[in-house]
């Protein structure tokens, strides 16, 4: 099954151009979505497969290589493209493909009667082929071609309904912004791909990152190496600087979001961080400036969420808050734990993105929470399933979210100190407190929408991979009991994926200097803390709201901060865009393009018309002119033969 | 004094930058033509001057031939100037252009 | 001051005064009067150098053939009278004399410096029978038959053309 793996990509890719080409011919929606879905369906049972196959194998026969052509050999440089199948692409690629054939399931109802129908299922296969790339690819060149890939798909389906408006502008603008944003990314990625080849003379992971523990490089070459890749990681996963295109990323359609905003593309940047770990590992400066910006994005994208009306913004500040968390865990040495992160996110940030498009779809395309309330007797499947996710994210215990955020709250703490745990804490509080506010505002409490609306439970087509994906939720973290309950058998997922990350770990030489009653201490503090946002949230939206707009006016000022999202998008305007966009027009365009480009070739093609035009003259119909020419001929060539006499 | 070759060869040069000459200054077609019969005989004093010098006939041998060359070419021309005479009704150079670009 | 010399200096000078003469003239047939001189002072030079074949055809063809020719298209077109020599153009008129006359001090150059011409002397018997009838139709009709042949070919084609060329068009 192994040896399949390239079907994982093929499949979705064949999806991808049968619904392109064809797909606006066949009038037949359920056709469309049954191919969509089937081809990443068929992808899921592969990597399935392939990953049971893993599972029989000790520990050194577990990577593969699956190559399917060599795609460019010049001098030094040999790509192919190449698939590596080993435990750490195993995971990513069960997470996006099961994930994603959820989420496809789901569009089919979601986006039925909708004219792009065909186009969308086109768009997200297209995506998935992208993504499978990325984590399949043995070398570099491959996963920056799924890395580009999913940032052009992002941008096909954020812009998707690309006539409508958006905010204060268009959908089509959002779109632009996300892959300009991304560009700027991936500029940084390349640099450090370049880096990388300079230093080592290869693209492939496996020759990389054994040169990168034999050979002798200076540490600031890691160092560039690492921060290089690290701004394209925050290009992709929206991090501090540029997260700013995540939240206008809302306006794409919600399986858009779910999918690829919350499970898949944003956590391309982990995948690659965690990848790569030796040079991380090899530059532990760049890992602390990589803990710090984790946690301080984790930290001001909750309380920017705290305050949001849309309840797909709501949610979009909380995946840019939650990615914090996982380059918080990468930052300081849990490569695991960032990836049991990544995996548990994906189950319940898609399944709060997916009920929540059931609730707009209920309420007929509102978003805003303050108009809704008391939804829960009319959606109770909607509800249930809202309430495990929050109940997860919220990291209550026995669900996936305790278990994979608790890591890395503990080894924030043990490998880093306080200072780092008590911003993942806080976080966390806060994270409890938007995210029971957002339930309690969306389902409980009074009825705040008008007679118009009628809300209803949505179709099975759309509630059952809710239900799915509950279920994961809730069993989701088993796989990741820490030493600390499950004894000798430690922990299953950090043991599975320890082959990948033992050079980057035994560079770092983290000692264990904590003994467990302080990780239960921790883990105990941090469910408190939880429970008693939880608390609170109750106490305020349910019983007295007048504390939230009391509170609101009397700090007028933090608010309108929190509300304008810190102003980020305005400063980056004036900053960086309108100067940009000034000098653009004023100097290149009217000075560079226009004078001096169109100058160089307007004008020489009037020095060819001056020339020719003097040049013609020679020829003036007259004989013994050319006589005289002639003559003037003869007298060059007697002097060249007297010369050389 | 005796006459060595070189007093021909000089004769026979003038004779033929003379020809030059006429070919580039004169307005008349046919008075261009006779410049261009001069030059040839300027050649043909050149050869015959090396044949007698060196005792070889071959030289006047050519001359012969450049004579004959030289009589078709001057009857062509003469009734190419005719043709263009009908036409244009002058023989002066000057206004004969039409190749002009 | 023997003969030979003075005839050379003799019948060179009477050529090159008739050519230069023959290019200034204003009156078309008064140059051709000129050519004609100018072909019989050369036939004379041929006889100073013992080519006796040679002089004669050169009045027979050049003086009695061609330059008839070219007076009976005189005749036929009258032409006007030329301008003055400096009246139209000089400008390009004095570079034309200018070049030519740095022609002439190349070539002056190099006759005396280029070749070995200061060694040739002449063997009067030798150039006597080079001179002959004999010798030059020996050559022609054994060793230079083809192209003579060809001559000959070129000499109708040259009537035919001239024929075509010149005559009335009939409607």
């Amino acid at each position: 099954m192994r040896d399949l793996i390239y079907l994982t990509v093929i499949l979705p890719l064949l999806g991808f151009l049968i619904n392109g080409i064809f797909g606006s011919k066949i009038k037949n929606e359920k056709l469309i979505g049954i191919i969509g879905s089937g081809v990443v369906g068929i992808s899921f049972l592969i990597a399935l497969g392939a990953f049971f196959e893993t599972l029989a194998l000790p520990l050194e026969q577990r990577q593969k290589i699956v190559s399917l052509f060599s795609w460019m050999v010049v001098g030094k440089l040999n790509v192919s493209f190449a698939f590596q199948v080993d435990q750490l692409s195993l995971v990513m690629a069960l997470v996006v493909t099961g994930v994603g054939f959820i989420i496809h399931v789901y569009s089919i109802g979601y986006m039925h009667g909708d004219k792009g129908y065909w186009r969308f299922f086109s768009y997200m296969n297209l995506f998935i082929f992208a993504m499978m790339n990325l984590i399949l690819a043995d070398n570099f060149v491959l996963l920056f071609l799924g890395w580009e890939g999913v940032g052009l798909c992002s941008y096909l389906l954020i812009g998707f309904w690309y006539d409508r408006k958006f905010e204060k502008s268009t959908v089509a603008e959002a779109s632009k912004k996300a892959f300009i944003v991304n560009r700027v990314g991936d500029f940084g990625f390349l640099l450090g791909m370049f880096l990388i080849f300079m230093t080592f003379g290869s693209l492939n992971f496996n020759e990389v990152f054994s040169r990168a523990v034999s050979f002798n490089v200076p540490a600031y070459v890691y160092g560039f190496i690492a921060i290089f890749l690290f701004i394209g990681a925050t290009g992709k996963s929206a991090q501090i600087p540029l997260f700013v295109w995540l939240p206008d990323a809302m306006a794409g359609p919600t399986p858009v979001s779910a999918l690829i905003h919350a499970a898949t593309m944003v956590t391309a940047g982990v995948y690659m961080v965690a990848r790569t770990s030796i040079i991380y590992a090899s530059a532990p400066q760049i890992m602390m400036v990589i803990a710090i910006i984790g946690a301080l994005t984790a930290f001001f994208a909750a309380t920017v969420g705290i305050v949001q009306n849309d309840i797909k913004k709501v949610l979009a500040y909380s995946t840019v808050s939650q990615l914090g968390y996982m380059f918080l865990a990468m930052g300081v040495g849990a490569f695991s734990a960032g990836i049991f992160h990544v995996m548990t996110h994906a189950f319940f940030k898609a399944l709060l993105f997916l009920a929540a498009g059931s609730v707009i779809h209920a309420m007929h395309e509102e978003q805003d929470i303050q108009k809704f309330g008391g939804l829960k007797k009319y959606m109770p499947r909607t509800h249930i399933t809202f309430l495990i996710a929050a109940l997860a994210i919220s990291g209550i215990p026995p669900l996936s979210g305790f278990f994979s955020k608790d890591e890395i709250l503990w080894f924030s703490f043990a490998n880093s100190g306080l200072f780092l745990w008590i911003i993942g804490a806080g976080t966390a509080m806060m994270t409890a407190f938007y995210m029971f506010r957002l339930y309690i505002l969306t389902f409980d409490g009074k009825e705040r929408f008008g007679k118009d609306k009628h809300p209803h439970e949505s179709p099975a087509v759309i509630t059952i991979p809710l239900i799915v994906l509950a279920v994961l939720s809730v069993i989701g973290g088993f796989v990741g009991i820490p030493e600390v309950f499950s004894g000798e058998h430690g922990n299953q997922f950090h043991n599975w994926l320890a082959p990948i990350f033992k050079d980057a770990d035994r560079k770092l030489a983290h000692f264990n200097l904590y003994s467990h009653s302080t990780e239960i201490l921790l883990m105990v503090l941090s469910v408190v803390f939880a429970v008693s946002a939880i608390w609170f949230a109750r106490y305020v939206y349910l019983k007295k709201p007048s504390i939230a707009s009391d509170t609101a006016k009397r700090f007028k000022g933090l608010y309108n901060l929190l509300w304008n999202k810190y102003f980020v998008d305005e400063v980056y305007d004036a900053v960086i865009i309108n100067p940009i966009v000034k000098t653009s027009k004023s100097f290149l365009w009217q000075i560079a393009d226009n004078k001096i480009i169109d100058g160089v070739v307007n004008g020489t093609a009037k020095l060819i018309d001056i020339f020719s035009v003097n040049i013609r003259k020679l020829q003036n119909g007259v004989a013994q002119f050319y006589a005289l020419v002639m003559v003037l001929g003869i007298v060059a060539a007697f002097f060249w033969i007297i010369l050389s006499l | 004094m005796i006459i060595t070759i070189e007093y021909y060869l000089i004769l026979s040069a003038f004779m033929f930058l003379v020809g030059v000459t006429g070919v580039l200054i004169n307005r008349n077609a046919i008075v261009v033509f006779m410049s261009i019969e001069l030059m040839l005989n300027s050649a043909n004093l050149t050869l015959v001057a090396f044949s007698s010098f060196l005792g070889n006939s071959i030289g006047q041998l050519f001359v012969f031939f450049v004579m004959t060359v030289a009589a078709a070419e001057a009857a062509v021309g003469l009734a190419i100037i005719i043709a263009i005479f009908r036409n244009k009704l002058t023989v002066n150079i000057d206004e004969i252009n039409i190749l002009k670009w | 001051m023997n003969l030979e010399v003075f005839l050379f200096f003799v019948f060179g000078i009477i050529a090159a005064v008739t050519a230069v003469l023959m290019i200034t003239r204003r009156n078309p047939v008064i140059s051709a009067l000129f050519l004609i001189l100018n072909f019989a002072a050369l036939a004379g030079l041929y006889i100073t150098l013992n080519a006796q074949f040679i002089a004669v055809t050169q009045i027979i063809v050049y003086a009695g053939a061609i330059m008839i020719l070219f007076l009976f298209v005189l005749m036929l077109l009258r032409p006007d009278n030329q301008k003055k020599l400096f009246e139209l153009n000089p400008k390009t008129k004095i570079f034309a004399m200018i070049i030519a006359f740095v022609v002439f001090v190349q070539l002056v150059y190099m006759i005396f410096f280029a070749g070995p011409s200061a060694n040739i002397t002449q063997d009067v018997s030798k150039s006597v029978e080079a001179g002959t009838i004999e010798s030059i139709g020996r050559e022609l009709f054994t060793n230079y038959i083809v192209p003579f042949e060809a001559a000959g070919f070129l000499l109708l084609a040259a009537t035919i053309g001239a024929l075509v060329l010149a005559k009335k068009k009939f409607d």
